[in-house]
């Protein structure tokens, strides 16, 4: 019976054209990293040693089964190196090590299984959750305006907090309307309040910003602004959103999904509205330009009309004086070629029947009428009898 | 609750300051933006004379609608 040919399934021919080791253990990584996703795997850790490159190499196992981890020094940056025999969740891609064809995990985070470990993992596994939703996006962030008119605050109504925020306010710019929608933000019930107060705030309207936070407190305290579905409900308000839990150290899912985080709540109404001192200033500014403006705008208009009538004087007279000039060369030149200004000196003129004018002593035969011009008019003449 | 809106008051004091400061705008004009801008200096200046801060309490009624009521603080 002929046993299954293993090359020919592969894909490959048989004899020397059989598979080389590294093709086997890539085509094995590439399958298994196709295979899994990243995922939480929880176990015990053993032999763990730290390199001096700094990646971290450890065998993760429970009673049936084992498996070695690697976390690169980039990743295990911030993390405390786990003793031996701590239990601990890692945050993993399985892959195969080729040059030791080697199945391993990649570990990305590790976070001991203890109290703290819990909770932890229970803020990374949301915070992921968040990413692949595209909430921790920075391109989602949208910037605060201006000059708010109406702030909604969520926080509990007895707090440090909403005090901090309106002695700020009072301060900075009192000509905002502070809605306080009020909530528990600790213990039981907070995670409650604060979803019922941030769908509210969704409701009310023409709200500019959104503060949600409280005054600062223990790790414990704070934790409901880590709870996933607040951190989506921040992120699902309709105005831009300021995170203010008051802790120095950790940043919350509320922080990291909010528009903007401040460190407490008095930075987050600073942040929230402009200085009024500032402003007045700015405006103060404006007013003196706005002066000037027109001081200089009507200064130049004058000047533009001093010059414009300048000229135009000057052009008119310049034409005025020139149309003169030439009346008078023209009223010269008629006077010249008047015969009446000949005429007013005495002088007459003595034309015939025909109108010919007669110059000569020999055109005046005795007894010869002729026409006489003076200088107001003709007179009929006849010449005499000879001298 | 209609402010003006400070920002749009202020970015038009700006554009008219802006003008005012060009050499090729015709006097009347001028003598237009002038009093236009004058009477925005005088809300924007009113409203950062304003000095009371309103804080109100939102509270939701048996209906279902939203209360507002003014609070001390």
């Amino acid at each position: 019976m002929k046993a299954p040919d293993l090359f020919t399934s592969a894909g490959m021919g048989p004899g020397d054209r059989a598979w080389t080791v590294a093709d086997v253990t890539r085509r094995a990584r590439q399958l298994v990293e196709d295979g899994f996703t990243r995922l939480w795997v929880r176990g015990e850790v053993t032999g763990f040693k730290a390199y001096r490159s700094g990646h971290w190499y450890f065998t993760l196992r429970d009673k049936q089964a084992q498996v070695r981890c690697v976390m690169w020094r980039g990743d295990n940056q911030g993390h405390q190196a786990p003793a031996e025999g701590t239990q601990v969740y890692v945050e993993a891609q399985p892959t195969v090590w080729d040059e030791k064809g080697e199945f391993r995990l990649t570990v990305r985070q590790l976070i001991p299984t203890d109290a703290t470990g819990a909770w932890q993992l229970k803020f990374e596994q949301a915070r992921a959750a968040l990413e692949r939703d595209g909430l921790l996006d920075p391109a989602r962030k949208r910037p605060l305006p201006p000059f708010p008119s109406r702030l909604a605050v969520v926080t509990s109504a007895e707090g440090a907090a909403l005090r901090d925020i309106v002695s700020v306010l009072r301060r900075r710019w009192p000509a905002v309307e502070v809605l306080l929608v009020p909530a528990r933000v600790q213990g039981e019930g907070a995670e409650g309040d604060l979803l019922q107060a941030l769908a509210r705030v969704n409701r009310l309207p023409n709200v500019d910003v959104v503060i949600v936070g409280r005054g600062g407190g223990s790790r414990e305290d704070l934790w409901v602004f880590n709870a996933e579905r607040v951190a989506r409900a921040v992120a699902a308000q309709g105005a831009p959103t300021i995170s203010a839990v008051g802790h120095e150290t950790d940043v919350t899912l509320t922080d990291l999904v909010a528009d903007h985080r401040a460190p407490t709540p008095s930075a987050a109404a600073e942040a929230a509205v402009p200085d009024r001192a500032a402003v007045s200033q700015a405006v103060a500014s404006l007013a003196r330009r706005l002066g000037h403006g027109l001081a200089r705008r009507t200064e130049l208009g004058r000047e533009r009309l001093e010059r414009t009538g300048d000229r135009l004087e000057a052009a008119i007279r310049g034409h005025l004086d020139d149309r003169a000039g030439r009346l008078a060369r023209l009223a010269a030149g008629l006077d010249a070629l008047s015969p009446l200004k000949v005429l007013h000196r005495g002088y007459a003129v003595a034309r015939d029947q025909a109108g010919g004018v007669l110059k000569r002593v020999a055109q005046f035969a005795p007894g010869t009428p002729f026409r006489l011009t003076v200088s107001d008019g003709d007179v009929q003449a006849r010449a005499g009898p000879g001298a | 609750m209609s402010q003006p809106s400070f920002k749009e008051e202020l970015e038009r004091l700006e554009a008219i300051v802006r003008a005012l400061e060009q050499d090729d705008l015709d006097l009347d004009r001028a003598l237009g933006l002038f009093e236009e801008g004058v009477t925005r200096l005088k809300t924007a200046r009113e409203l950062l004379q304003q000095s009371e801060l309103t804080v109100k309490k939102v509270l939701e009624a048996a209906d279902g609608t939203l209360r507002t009521s003014r609070t001390d603080l």
